[in-house]
């Protein structure tokens, strides 16, 4: 069936493209039966403004104090550790759907930010970052002189 | 849906009963492991607090419910979202070795920790049998 291929792709079919796209299927299904649940730990929100950047994340169980947060320029890391719940001697486990381990993000950020005015919080299991914008990095307005 | 499965899990249909808000509910991850004279619970409840959390024992049915209110920041766009904030709902059967009365809840750091003691066995009565 060649026309229906045509309608879809807007061009002419291809083996090539097909079996690409096959490939393409299979990772994305196989991908996802191997990993039930997502292996990113921990989730995260950004929002944004133009003046600096809030990155919130949850990171249940996490001890603030094994929680990292860096800055370089534009690129926000965080790391750290969810302990995993030991079990003493004659204890069962039934169910283990948590994850636990160590864990390390990356994200790059619209603008260059202020290292030393960033301030962070950690309450009720959610992380609360806010990265103020760097004052070299803000936009400047131009003024046009008029030329008489 | 996305490439990327979403970190929670949402419920496909709330747990019985209808709610009367749209907020998302979501199944909380729970471990749950078993020590000489306890069960523990532990369930991963971001953005949840002693105050915002119901934990109802009917019958045998032990339901827990955490409330999140939804994140705005005023003046702030939604840059990039990898999980959406909604309320916690999950419940378990108990079985009759749970000692009711004593059931402990914390919460620390978005982790309920739920201790479900076991009830102490049965004590056999001896009966007598006079002689008529």
């Amino acid at each position: 069936m060649v026309w229906p291929e045509l309608g879809r792709y807007g061009r002419v079919w291809s083996p090539w493209r097909e079996m690409e796209r096959l490939q393409q299927d299979m990772n994305r299904i196989l991908s996802r039966e191997s990993t039930p649940y997502s292996t990113t730990f921990p989730a995260v929100n950004i929002w944004a403004s133009d003046q600096d950047v809030i990155v919130t994340a949850e990171v249940p169980g996490v001890d603030p104090a094994n929680l990292d947060i860096t800055v370089a320029e534009n690129v926000l890391k965080l790391t750290g550790a969810r302990k995993p719940e030991e079990l003493k001697p004659g204890e069962v486990s039934h169910r283990l759907e948590r994850v636990s381990g160590e864990f390390a993000r990356t994200f790059r950020l619209p603008f260059a930010v202020d290292s030393g005015k960033v301030d962070a919080s950690c309450e009720k299991g959610i992380l609360k970052v806010r990265l103020p914008r760097a004052e070299a990095d803000k936009p400047k307005k131009i003024a046009i002189k008029s030329q008489k | 849906m996305a490439e990327k499965e979403m970190q929670k899990r949402e419920a496909s249909s709330p747990v019985e009963t209808e709610r009367t808000t749209a907020r998302k509910v979501f199944i909380p991850r729970v471990d749950i492991c078993e020590t000489k004279d306890a069960i523990v619970l532990l369930a991963d409840m971001p953005g949840v607090d002693e105050k915002s959390i119901d934990i109802t024992l009917e019958k045998s049915v032990l339901t827990l419910l955490g409330r999140v209110e939804p994140e705005t920041y005023e003046g702030y766009r939604s840059a990039y979202v990898e999980y959406e904030a909604g309320d916690y709902e999950r419940a378990f059967t108990l079985s009759d070795e749970i000692d009711r009365d004593r059931i402990e809840a914390s919460v620390k750091n978005g982790v309920l920790r739920l201790t479900l003691p076991k009830a102490e066995p049965v004590k056999l009565r001896k009966i007598n049998v006079k002689s008529a």
